[in-house]
């Protein structure tokens, strides 16, 4: 069993554990990702490993379907079911001066390490963190220890600039320039700033969250076309270039239990 | 001649409505009768046609002596899964298929009379509590399906200490995950690896050589003095043509994971879900795509199509599996090879299948499928693709000195591989075979990490 040693809720949606597991922990780099089970009829999530410690992982999540709610409903001292990683091809990290990272709601999460491993070998970094309003807005004092500046916006205007990130990514982009892009945030907000970016000629990184099973290649459920041909995110990713990546198809593909997601939200109601 | 005692089954019609098993296994009084028919061969052929070679004759003997405990450990010593053997082995191509009264008669049926074995050994609770001589070496087994199961047990007598690491999150590979509940319950598949529990095998779940932890690690770190990688062939091969990725095709894998390790049937109590539409096309015609289209029925397809480019004689599938498919209403579209898959708004459609024919014999003596110029097209809501599986390739990925052949199975000299102290065995070394054969690898090398132990 794998115990929570802490809990923080960063809003009401997200929130932030850590989770012992030290054979994980051992070997984590970032970009690696776990998948979870809460309880034994659980569903195996995936979840970004955020940081690390020789004992344990910290995942911070959005409970945004039955799952991550009941990963929500857990407290401190309680344990999960199982926790299998780290997962996943480690983000590499080029060496560039420069950099400009952005991030989309709870995609900041993911984003994190990355950001921090260029941070640590010396690239020049510019955030760009979006959400729907203030509240939604994680890891902004984390952030700033690591990056140049921080630009935020938020898509009512209840901080920073009011609009989508990519409307600050274009101002940047015809002041600055940078080497490499990262993106982490929904398909959509990816698939916006690399075609942006494709009209500056800058490079973006993304890393794309299909639906998963095992996590090791098994079941093929986490394919992805890329360039026309199909890779596997969970062995193959899940951070790869953006330029080829059919972002319809893995939008339509994200999307395929919706009923079903529906159905089991409905039973929320029936569990304490 | 007694005639050949058939298994009662469940009704085709009910039985494809749920996922209880089918075939009901025999009675006391079926069981004598059907061992009765037994010859009791000075040279047994059915011996030597399984491949742990069982000493088929004197455990029918003991049977037919009432002496089902003896019966039952005279199977257990070549084969710790009569269980699931007895169910799921290729008897026909196997022990039965030797069987002499097969040549003017019909076989014994050795794999139900082991089935009936293993069944009443688990009800009630054989096995002596075995003695072991600790030695105080320890060894890992990678992989909790039939090869390391079986090298688990085998090199646990031996005296080691043995720890078994597992990917997912229960014990069993293919026996867990691929074979669908309604042909091997779970319940059995716990219950013989609770018994090696007993024996003092440490099970780790959720431990993915290779990523949790590196064979490195495990000699370096753990202190293991030999390793064995069972780890199967568990990666999809893909038909390779347009519309894969389209929403509703699944390969074979994904499909049976959610259903036997997720639990999908009971959704949304388990909380994984599967879908399944009206019309479901299976390609391929081995075991997996019978299960696959068997499995599609019980969640409520009114059309399952097996769709195989060559005809009804050539399916590798076992005999048994296309019967029970055919009883359930399965079609078979033969001698059909699908060219491309049709979607609208990222859905699947339709499949398009080139219409073949049989040519020359090819290597493995069966009539190759040539194309001709005639095309099919159906509409399907569900494809499910069965076409094989290949060996995972985590563990060479993070193993750079671990020799693999081009079709990424794990070389070895006599279960050896090309790392002093790691061996391997079962499908990761010979690709996608069976049950009974990833056993008898497994047990081989135990007696190989033994030997191998003992000169260091
Ligand atoms: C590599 C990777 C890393 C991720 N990292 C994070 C993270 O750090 N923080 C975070 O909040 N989320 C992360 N996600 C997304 C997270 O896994 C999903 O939000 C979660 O699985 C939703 O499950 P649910 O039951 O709560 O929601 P549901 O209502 O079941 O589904 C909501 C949506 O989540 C997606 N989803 C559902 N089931 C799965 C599944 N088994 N695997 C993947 N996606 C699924 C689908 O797009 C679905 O439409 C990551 C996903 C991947 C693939
Ligand atoms: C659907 C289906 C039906 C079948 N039907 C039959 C049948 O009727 N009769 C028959 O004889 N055979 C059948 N087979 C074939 C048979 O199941 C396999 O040949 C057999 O299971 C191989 O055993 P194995 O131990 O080599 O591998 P597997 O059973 O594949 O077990 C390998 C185990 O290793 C784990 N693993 C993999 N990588 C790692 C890692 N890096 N670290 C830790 N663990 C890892 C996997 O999760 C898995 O649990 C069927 C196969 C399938 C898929
Ligand atoms: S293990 Fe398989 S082949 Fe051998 S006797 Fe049993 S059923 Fe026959
Ligand atoms: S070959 Fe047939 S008849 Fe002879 S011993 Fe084996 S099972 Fe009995
Ligand atoms: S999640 Fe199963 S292959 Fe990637």
């Amino acid at each position: 069993m794998y115990k929570i040693l802490d809990k923080v809720e960063l809003n009401k949606d997200v929130d932030l554990m850590v989770i012992e597991a030290p054979l994980v922990a051992k070997n984590t780099k970032p970009g690696n990702f776990v998948i979870i089970r809460v309880d034994n009829m659980g569903e195996r999530i995936p979840l970004t490993i955020v940081e690390s410690d020789a004992n344990s992982i910290t995942i911070i999540s959005q409970k945004i379907g039955y799952s991550t709610k009941m990963l929500g409903k857990k407290n401190i001292g309680d344990s999960l079911e199982d926790v299998v990683g780290p997962l996943g091809v480690p983000a590499h990290i080029k060496p560039v001066k420069t950099l400009v990272a952005v991030a989309g709601g709870v995609g900041a999460a993911p984003l994190y390490p990355q950001v921090k491993a260029y941070f640590d070998q010396g690239t020049k970094i510019d955030l760009i963190i979006g959400a729907s309003n203030k509240e939604h807005l994680i890891l902004i004092d984390k952030f700033k220890d690591i990056v140049e500046n921080i630009y935020i916006c938020t898509d009512d205007g209840s901080m920073g600039e009011k609009g989508f990130v990519t409307k600050v990514l274009e101002r940047l982009l015809n002041e600055k320039s940078y080497e490499l892009a990262i993106a982490i945030g929904p398909l959509i907000m990816m698939k916006n700033v690399v075609n942006l970016n494709k009209n500056y000629k800058l490079k973006t990184d993304v890393s794309l969250n299909p639906i998963m099973i095992d996590g090791t290649g098994m079941c093929g459920n986490c394919r992805v076309s890329i360039g026309g041909k199909t890779f596997f995110a969970c062995v193959d990713g899940p951070d790869f270039p953006g330029e080829e990546i059919d972002f319809d198809e893995l939008m339509e593909r994200q999307k395929y239990y919706k009923h079903e997601e529906h159905i089991c939200n409905l039973m929320l109601g029936e569990k304490k | 001649m007694i005639e050949r005692t058939k298994m009662p089954e469940l009704e085709a019609e009910i039985r494809s409505h749920n996922f209880e098993e089918v075939a009901l296994g025999f009675n006391i009084k079926q069981v004598k009768i059907e061992a009765s028919r037994c010859l009791d061969c000075k040279n047994p052929r059915c011996v030597t046609a399984c491949p742990v070679n069982i000493d088929i004759p004197r455990f029918i003997k003991l049977i037919l002596e009432d002496k089902y405990e003896d019966a039952y450990c005279t199977i257990y010593q070549d084969n710790i899964l009569p269980a699931v053997c007895g169910r799921v082995c290729p008897q026909e191509k196997q022990c039965e298929g030797a069987c002499v009264l097969g040549i003017k008669y019909e076989s014994v049926s050795i794999g139900a009379l082991e089935r009936f074995l293993g069944d009443y050994s688990l009800k009630n609770n054989f096995l002596k509590n075995e003695i072991i001589e600790e030695n105080n070496n320890k060894v890992a087994i990678i992989g909790s399906g039939p090869a390391g199961l079986a090298c688990a047990a085998s090199i646990r007598r031996m005296g080691y200490h043995v720890d078994v690491y597992e990917a997912l999150h229960e014990f069993g590979g293919v026996l867990k995950y691929g074979i669908p509940e309604f042909r091997l319950p779970k319940t059995i598949v716990d219950t013989e690896i609770y018994r090696l529990e007993n024996l003092g095998i440490k099970f780790y779940k959720n431990v993915i050589i290779g990523k949790t932890l590196t064979i490195e690690q495990l000699f370096n770190e753990y202190n293991y003095k030999a390793i064995f990688i069972g780890s199967g062939a568990g990666l999809p091969s893909s038909l390779g043509i347009k519309g894969e990725n389209l929403n509703g095709v699944y390969y074979a894998n994904e499909f049976l994971t959610r259903v036997n390790l997720m639990k999908a049937n009971n959704f949304p109590h388990s909380n994984t879900p599967v879908k399944i539409g009206e019309t479901v096309a299976v390609v391929g015609g081995g075991n997996v795509a019978m299960d696959a289209a068997r499995t599609a029925k019980r969640l409520g397809a009114k059309k399952v199509y097996v769709v195989y480019r060559r005809n009804m004689e050539s399916l590798p599938a076992r005999l048994e599996e296309i019967h029970h498919a055919i009883e359930e209403g399965i079609e078979f579209r033969l001698l059909l090879n699908p060219v491309e898959i049709i979607g609208e708004a990222y859905e699947i459609k339709k499949i398009r299948c080139q219409v073949m024919v049989l040519g020359d014999k090819d290597a493995s003596g069966r009539q190759k499928p040539v194309p001709t110029d005639n095309y099919e097209e159906f509409d399907i809501d569900n494809l499910i693709i069965a076409i094989g599986q290949s060996p995972n390739p985590i563990i060479k990925k993070s193993t750079p000195n671990l020799k693999v052949d081009d079709w990424g199975r794990i070389v070895v000299n006599d279960y050896q591989t090309s790392i002093p102290g790691v061996f391997a065995g079962g499908d990761i070394v010979t690709g996608a075979a069976t049950v009974i054969l990833a056993m008898g690898a497994g047990k081989e090398a135990a007696i190989r990490m033994d030997k191998y132990i003992k000169t260091l």
